[in-house]
């Protein structure tokens, strides 16, 4: 084997080495690179009330509803699956509305009912102009092929 | 006999690249103002981020070309280390800086999108955390590479670091489908096609073609400005 053979199959191995370890690490922190829990992943973690986390999906349509004084906003939060009361304070991003993507960070109280102390609009990987996301509406074709 | 070697090819390269650079320089004005003009005000707004969608006609091709930069060291790194070749230490040198700058912007414009649209400057998800660490990378090549007092030692360094960071790349493109993170999924280089309209598809290539010629112009402009510096300070050590 000549030496640039040589370097070359030791560059190749070390690589192939640390990519296997990078891996397992990776695999290993699954729980703590996600940056939210599904409803679903929060019914079979069984998070303690208290505990601060975050949990993210989609607002379910017609679940939001304002407190009268207006600062409070209740709404519900699905994966499709599972669905997770949330109650909020605050001001919410511009982004926020039924149908869309969320995440809220916060603690489940004894009822149940998560207490959002921060909420984050998550958007999603659909770019488009406003008249074609208005005849995709009336052609009754949004989000079908997504 | 070896500064013959490094002197050969590098030569060649020069050649090369005074030949290019003129044109290249001249296509790539021409195209960023076209660019500017499709991004800025010919393309429409979104339907959802309204105009804020702009902020992706720069921070998208960023992203791109500082991981393809990044891809480009990784390469270098493994030619000058495997073949020795004498161009490889020099463009890493001349192409880490480029790629940090890229990578800086990427940051700082998703830094400014995020305000309005999800309601923070910056989150630790999956995503910006490994793009921050891209940029860390690339910190630390400029800062090994200079950090011998003979060059070659710290172009091997540089190298070895290149190589090992090279396992962020995969991890930074598919940290959006292995975990859930608060950064949307890939828009174009998804299966079944880009989900982005072509009216904001089109200004968006546009861009990443324009952005893609200043980066491989600077770093030929810049591969040129070493070459002369390694020269000048080999000639000095002969003096």
């Amino acid at each position: 084997m000549t030496p640039k053979r040589k370097r070359l199959w030791l560059v190749v191995g070390s690589l192939a080495v640390l990519g296997f370890a990078a891996t397992l690490v990776l695999t290993a922190l699954n729980d703590n690179i996600v940056f939210f829990y599904s409803p679903t992943q929060m019914a079979e973690k069984k998070i303690p009330p208290d505990r601060r986390f975050r949990m993210g999906g989609l607002v379910e349509a017609g679940s939001v509803k304002k407190s009268a004084d207006g600062q409070e906003t209740r709404f519900r939060v699905t994966d499709t699956n599972k669905t997770v009361e949330v109650v909020y304070r605050g001001l919410l991003p511009d982004l926020f509305r039924e149908g869309q993507g969320v995440v809220a960070e916060g603690s489940l109280g004894a009822d149940g009912v998560f207490v959002a102390r921060e909420v984050l609009a998550k958007h999603d990987e659909n770019y488009m102009p406003p008249e074609v996301a208005k005849a995709l509406k009336e052609a009754g074709r949004w989000k079908e092929s997504k | 006999m070896a500064d013959l070697h490094f002197l050969a090819n590098p030569a060649r390269f020069r050649r090369l690249s005074q030949r290019l650079l003129p044109s290249l320089s001249f296509a790539t004005v021409l195209m960023l103002a076209f660019g500017l003009y499709l991004a800025l005000i010919q393309s429409p707004p979104d339907y959802q981020q309204g105009d804020t969608v702009r902020i992706m006609f720069v921070h998208v091709p960023s992203a791109w070309i500082a991981m393809g930069g990044y891809g480009l060291l990784a390469a270098l790194g493994a030619s000058l280390l495997i073949w020795r070749h004498p161009l490889a230490a020099l463009m890493a040198r001349a192409a880490a800086p480029v790629g940090a700058g890229f990578c800086a912007v990427c940051l700082l414009t998703g830094s400014l999108w995020g305000r309005p649209m999800w309601g923070a400057y910056w989150v630790w998800d999956a995503r910006l955390t490994s793009m921050l660490l891209l940029f860390f990378l690339y910190l630390g090549h400029i800062a090994l590479s200079r950090a011998y007092d003979e060059p070659e030692r710290g172009d091997r360094a540089a190298a070895i670091l290149a190589l090992v960071g090279v396992i962020n790349l995969p991890i930074i493109k598919f940290s959006v489908d292995w975990w859930n993170t608060l950064h949307q999924p890939a828009s174009v280089a998804r299966l079944g096609g880009p989900s982005i309209h072509t009216s904001i598809l089109v200004p968006l290539l546009w861009m990443a073609v324009t952005l893609l010629l200043l980066f491989v112009l600077l770093v030929l402009l810049r591969t040129d400005t070493e070459i002369d510096r390694r020269r000048l300070e080999n000639a000095e050590q002969q003096a």
